[in-house]
């Protein structure tokens, strides 16, 4: 690896209000390099790559770009236009994408004169088809971005930065998306790139990746560097301790006997819009004491069975029963009454209501009960008494029990959901998706929360995109695929991510 | 004389066109500002402040085509202060809309009653007279309909190819559509949100004044009050009716022109039998039935009326 310096952040600090976002930082990149940068939730990741993409302005600090010559040059802080000239492209967790053009004009954009009167689609199409040669990275360039796959839009992201003959290229969790071939893919392609000279920076929650891809490791806590290290000598424990600071447990699965069936699907019908994504489910049963994983790609049927458990979804046809009890009327209110809890998949949205308090949030699903309304008048002093206690039992952090609910994190906000649905001590617990996007300490919490279920007696439904937590937790494995369910073969990897491919029915 | 009669007519056909040319004027620029994410209901006021500057501007001398671009210039004006409102201090749009309308329609009224403050009925102007091509003017049919229209009808057909060009060809065509459905789209490509939003709110305002400039300067030849009579309100709606395209803005605004057209000649011919408001109302149900129709797969782009804030996502 050339030792040539491209990227310099000298000492960059930047505070939101009293919040310290970063203090302090020092952070350099090599030629050819891929670095990894670390840390948990809040950490200040994003904040120190919007610094250095200029669209956050640091309060203190310089960063310096190497020009194409090589020497390193001070940019101009808090100007995009002035990063995309000196070479760093930034990808961004949430895609930047105009859904109504297509790829190539979302590639384009912003690098035609605007006041041109006419366009030059050919040329543009010919270096966009040379940097997809030279990467690896295919997408197709005419149809509207609205309808790619996430996997496509994500490398559109990519080859937007690749267009502007980026230098330095910063991936803001970049597979957070991605199912685990398509991340395995995309980390190839950027090694491809890196031995070609160009300088990579991706945030990423996923040791495993970071491990396997990475040529250095930087850890952010609490805004400040707080270590730098080389991948070959770092493996999952030494990260970790450097991430949280002490050691994490990991949560240890029991051996357990499932009991009696919480939950019996029979002959599940729902439609889609095509056979593919129409949800076909003959039987599916879950016991209490058992942990059953149901591993796939998003979009595979996942939404209609999670639809189906917690009542938002009417099957075509099939029986439903709860604990023995067959479901008559398909609502959300009746499977919140039969003991279902539901950790929903999109939290920020489905989870909770973000305009009304913390303490409302905690009630939400128990309006009727006595503790918590009078002759129709909610007792406020008692659902402030609910929240402090939850609080402080699920260890809910934020602005206050009486703040907007949208002001957590999202850490938080699962915490707060995770209260709402043990204090219930449900039959059945549907958990989807339920660590994606955490980190590390929150997601440790929730396995350790759905395992003292499992101890408690509740059945629980993991539905999740990631394989590791699947196999972490699960008594059981199902892989979805095509609306259609079937038992894994075998609990490794390999044949759960082919399964989950369609590749083994 | 039936429908079919009616519809048939020549003199039917030109009706139909210069009716909707005021509207076409509006759908264009209400379109502009919406693909870039604003809601502009400031337009109601626009159309009123470029029917009096207009007017005004050709009657203190300033020539028919300076009276447009006094017209173009008002606009642009009101336009900037629903832009400032709007994008940079991110103001609700309605609001800052409805009361850019109140604004403008209540300056323009305040001009013209300080300008002429004793007069019972304006003073008149001698307006666009209908163009008179050579030989095509001639033609049987499309002669009458087409070739004998103002020069303004035939800016706004221009318009209609211009803006659908600029869309859909140009740069700043894609950057404007960017903006309207995803402004981090265009901020992380290092153009400018704001430059942009205002740009197109300030150019679509503009293009709603010649639709006002049109009613003073070429349908009639004087300034009224109240002879907007609710055209910005439909071209809001005829925008939706167009799926934000401008060949579908034209053909909603030549429908709405046609509606209108019809119950005007249909009044003369059974008006003793129904009430004469029954058909002032007609084209104002029908374009709701055919909004209703239309909106069911309209295409909203995704950023309209959200406010986007640096360093904010």
């Amino acid at each position: 690896m050339a030792s040539e310096k491209v990227l310099s952040l000298n000492g960059l600090s930047k505070r939101f209000g009293s919040i310290v976002a970063n203090k302090d930082v020092n952070l350099s990149l090599h030629r050819g390099e891929v670095l990894a940068l670390l840390g948990e939730n809040g950490a200040g990741k994003t904040t120190l790559m919007n610094m250095l993409f200029g669209h956050y302005l640091p309060d203190e600090g310089s960063v310096e770009v190497a020009d194409e010559g090589g020497t390193l040059q001070p940019l101009p802080l808090g100007q995009p236009q002035a990063a995309i000239a000196a070479g760093v492209g930034m990808v961004h967790q949430h895609f930047t994408l105009a859904e109504n053009l297509n790829a190539l004009d979302n590639i384009v954009l912003g690098s035609e004169d605007l006041r041109a009167f006419r366009r030059n689609r050919a040329a543009a199409r010919g270096k966009i088809s040379d940097i997809m040669k030279r990467s690896g990275l295919t997408a197709p360039l005419d149809v509207p971005v609205g309808r790619l796959s996430v996997g496509e839009r994500q490398r559109v992201e990519i080859l937007k930065a690749l267009y502007r003959d980026v230098r330095i290229l910063v991936l803001d969790e970049p597979t957070a998306v991605l199912t685990p071939q398509e991340a395995d893919t995309l980390f190839e392609n950027i090694g491809a790139m890196a031995r070609d000279g160009l300088s990579v920076i991706f945030i990423s929650h996923k040791l495993r990746e970071v491990l396997a891809f990475s040529h250095r490791i930087a850890v952010l806590r609490h805004g400040v560097n707080v270590g730098e290290i080389a991948t070959a000598d770092a493996d999952e424990r030494t990260i970790a301790r450097m991430m949280v600071g002490a050691d994490t447990e990991r949560a240890e699965r029991s051996a357990m006997e499932p009991g009696a069936p919480v939950l019996s699907l029979r002959d599940i019908r729902v439609p889609g819009r095509s056979e593919r994504d129409t949800l076909d489910i003959p039987e599916l049963e879950v016991r209490s004491h058992e942990i059953v994983g149901i591993a796939g790609v998003s979009g595979n049927g996942q939404a209609a069975l999670a639809g189906v458990i917690s009542g938002t979804v009417q099957p075509q046809s099939g029986t439903i029963a709860i604990g023995g009890d067959a479901v008559r009327e398909c609502s959300p209110t009746t499977m919140i009454h039969l003991g279902v809890g539901r950790i929903p998949e999109d939290r920020h949205h489905d989870g909770i209501v973000g305009s009304m308090s913390v303490a409302e949030n905690m009630v939400i699903e128990r309006l009727d009960d006595q503790e918590v309304q009078k002759n129709g008048l909610l007792r406020r002093e008692a659902i402030a008494r609910n929240a402090e206690r939850l609080a402080e039992a699920y260890d809910v952090r934020g602005p206050g029990i009486q703040a907007p609910a949208r002001l957590l994190s999202g850490g938080n906000i699962q915490k707060l959901i995770l209260a709402r649905v043990f204090e219930e001590a449900p039959k059945l617990i549907l958990a989807n998706q339920p660590t994606r996007g955490l980190d590390m300490g929150a997601a440790a919490e929730v396995a350790r929360r759905l395992l003292d279920a499992r101890s408690r007696g509740a059945g629980i439904i993991l539905i999740s995109e990631d394989l590791d937590e699947v196999l972490g937790l699960a008594d059981r494995i199902l892989v979805i695929h095509d609306g259609k369910l079937g038992a894994a073969h075998a609990r490794d990897r390999e044949t759960i991510g082919l399964m989950m491919a369609g590749e083994m029915a | 004389m039936d429908i079919l009669q009616i519809v048939l007519t020549e003199s039917f056909w030109a009706a139909s066109l210069r009716i909707a040319t005021p509207l076409i004027f509006g759908v264009l620029g209400a379109l502009i500002c919406e693909r870039a994410g604003v809601l502009n209901l400031g337009i109601e006021g626009i159309f009123v402040a470029g029917a009096m500057s207009g007017w005004m501007a050709v009657w203190l001398g300033a020539g028919l085509w300076g009276g447009v671009l006094v017209a173009a210039l008002a606009g642009g004006l009101f336009g900037l202060v629903h832009a400032i409102l709007t994008v940079p201090l991110g103001l609700s749009q309605h609001v800052s809309g409805l009361g850019v309308t109140l604004f403008a329609t209540s300056v323009s009224y305040f001009a013209y009653r300080t300008a002429l403050p004793n007069v019972s009925s304006p003073p008149r102007i001698e307006p666009f007279r209908p163009l008179d091509v050579p030989v095509l003017s001639d033609l049987p049919f499309l002669g009458p309909v087409l070739f004998q229209q103002t020069a303004l009808t035939w800016l706004a057909l221009l318009m209609v190819v211009l803006v659908w060009y600029v869309l859909n060809r140009t740069p700043l065509g894609v950057a404007i559509k960017a903006v309207g459905d995803n402004p981090s789209s265009v901020d992380a490509q290092g153009l400018s949100v704001y430059g942009l939003r205002i740009g197109a709110i300030v150019a679509g305002s503009a293009l709603m004044a010649l639709g006002g400039a049109f009613l003073t300067m070429s349908a009639f030849d004087a300034f009224f009050f109240g002879m907007i009579n609710g055209r910005g309100w439909i071209c809001i709606a005829l925008v939706i009716f167009a799926n934000w395209r401008p060949g579908k803005a034209l053909i909603g605004a030549l429908l709405f022109g046609a509606f209108d057209a019809l119950q005007v000649r249909l009044q003369t011919e059974v008006g003793a039998l129904v009430p004469s408001q029954v058909f002032l109302m007609m084209p104002y149900i029908l374009s709701i039935i055919a909004l209703v129709i239309a909106a069911r797969g309209a295409d909203y782009p995704r950023a309209l009326l959200q406010p986007w804030f640096k360093g904010q996502r």
